[in-house]
């Protein structure tokens, strides 16, 4: 196990903190001209998204966590667990519906996600940035309209609901930004 | 993470510079107007400090032998060594080493403003520390408190009788999530000091912070009041300490004693050993006139002078540039 002290630690980097895995945000040196050094540490802790401060002594340390992000290909849901493999050993993982949590409105079978491990354990999935998803389900648009100032809810083939211009139709292909939830275009095949 | 090598670029801007420069040049006007000699003492030294929290940076000396010597923490010893040879008042702008300090207010190589004044007590060298700041960034009047008042104000606390347990509810109570095990009390204030009441002080008017516990006395003398105070004082200018200064202390033993405190102190801390500097001792010895001084950080007095994020853009190359 890495041990990293106050003063090594850096922005992204990934270390134990009460017993879960967290990445470091921000590390501030406070120190009083003659008193004590302090390191104030900014968390996010990668199970639960939450993020916290923390203060340590200058020089004391903290155990590095085996977080390692890899390319992977989700491969499929059984309603109960989502399936992944890894891009380069074509190793399976599995996810619960709690773990995969929102992203699995994003996830397209034979997506390439980034699958964040911890101990070897997937810990949290990042989908691509951009998808190209099916419109199930949406109100036909009024005719003539092509401004796309307004929009309507279209219902994707993953679940999502996202805000579509008027003039996109059911079963037609848009390409989503997975970060903010919001159309881009219109797509192909 | 350290910039490539081929980025040779200053950490300021030129106009910063320029500004930087005009600043230095009116702290030599202020000071030679009221007749404070400009001195220069070693940045290399055979001796070193005790202060537990202050590390210094050692550098190998090679001459008929291998010495280490140290890089100045600070000029305080050897101004009070010119001060013990009569020299009246004194001032210095110079360069001081810190190991290991590195962030947003610290860079390992920093300026110190550093002046003396026989005849002065703190309070007298706050006056004229006001009339400098006043005189080269216009700033409004500085206003005092002190140390027991901004610990009643900030936090509702006295720091002087709060104990051990009292000062951790208390840091816990203003979201201060402390995770290493702090076995000394002055660590438990200076914690507060520094995440919750540093942070308001000196937003408007700067404040000067006086009359610390004496167990925070450093090189100043300590009142026998109840509870005994020591005179020292702080600068605190848009929530950044920006200075700090004593009533001097003169008597040779009480200072050896206060040496030896802090020799033990890092002993039991587990902190890296130091000895002392005994010619600074030798010159309490032969008798210092009665004095206050006080050290000023010329980078971050420049960082909030020019609006700068942090003492980086404050400095020609600071230490990642270096």
């Amino acid at each position: 196990m890495t041990v990293y002290t106050t003063n090594e630690i850096r922005n992204g980097m990934k270390v134990m903190i009460d017993g879960d895995p967290c990445v470091i945000l921000a590390n501030e040196f406070v120190k009083p001209g003659k008193g004590q050094a302090f390191n104030r540490i900014k968390i996010r802790n990668l199970k639960t998204g939450r993020v916290v401060e923390r203060t340590y002594k200058s020089g004391d340390s903290l155990d590095g966590a085996d977080v390692v992000d890899i390319d992977a290909q989700f491969l499929y849901s059984d309603g109960m667990h989502w399936h992944f493999m890894s891009s380069e050993t074509y190793e399976q993982y599995l996810m619960s519906e709690a773990e995969v949590a929102d992203t699995k409105l994003w996830l397209k079978e034979q997506a390439e996600c980034l699958l964040t491990l911890w101990n070897g354990t997937p810990l949290a999935v990042t989908p691509p940035i951009f998808i190209t998803l099916k419109i199930v389900e949406t109100d036909p648009g009024v005719r003539g309209d092509t401004s796309g100032g307004g929009g309507k809810p279209a219902k994707l083939e993953t679940g999502a609901v996202v805000r579509v211009p008027l003039f996109v139709q059911e079963g037609e292909l848009v390409k989503v930004d997975t970060r903010t939830g919001e159309y881009v275009s219109r797509a192909k095949e | 993470m350290l910039p490539p090598k081929s980025s040779w670029s200053p950490s300021a801007t030129v106009e910063i510079l320029q500004t930087r420069a005009k600043l230095m040049a009116g702290i030599r006007d202020f000071f030679s107007k009221r007749q404070v000699l400009e001195v220069e003492t070693p940045l290399l030294s055979h001796g070193t400090i005790t202060d537990p929290h202050i590390q210094a940076i050692p550098a190998l000396f090679i001459g008929a032998e291998k010495k280490t010597v140290f890089l100045q923490t600070s000029p305080e010893y050897a101004m009070k060594r010119l001060l013990a040879a009569d020299v009246g008042a004194i001032y210095q702008i110079c360069k001081a080493f810190r190991q290991g300090e590195i962030g947003k207010l610290h860079n390992p190589e920093f300026t110190l403003l550093e002046w003396y004044r026989p005849g002065f007590d703190h309070h007298d060298l706050m006056d004229e520390m006001s009339d400098l700041l006043q005189c080269i960034l216009q700033t409004k009047p500085i206003v005092r408190l002190s140390y027991h008042e901004i610990f009643e104000t900030y936090l509702k606390i006295n720091p002087h009788t709060a104990s051990f347990v009292e000062l951790a509810i208390c840091a816990e109570k203003n979201q201060v999530d402390m995770v290493s095990d702090l076995s000394d009390r002055n660590a438990w204030l200076n914690l507060l000091l520094s995440h919750c009441i540093e942070p308001h002080l000196g937003q408007e008017n700067p404040v000067f912070v006086y009359d610390f516990p004496a167990s925070q006395a450093a090189l100043a003398k300590i009142r026998p009041e109840n509870p005994p105070v020591a005179s020292r004082f702080e600068l605190y200018f848009k929530g950044v300490e920006l200075a700090n200064g004593f009533h001097e202390l003169l008597d040779a033993k009480e200072q050896r004693k206060r040496f030896e405190a802090d020799l033990l102190f890092r002993k039991q801390q587990g902190l890296g050993a130091s000895s002392i500097d005994e010619r600074f001792l030798a010159a309490l010895e032969k008798g210092l006139p009665d004095c206050a001084g006080v050290a000023l950080g010329i980078d971050r007095l420049m960082m909030l002078a020019l609006g700068c994020p942090s003492i980086k853009e404050a400095m020609s190359f600071h230490f990642e540039h270096a």
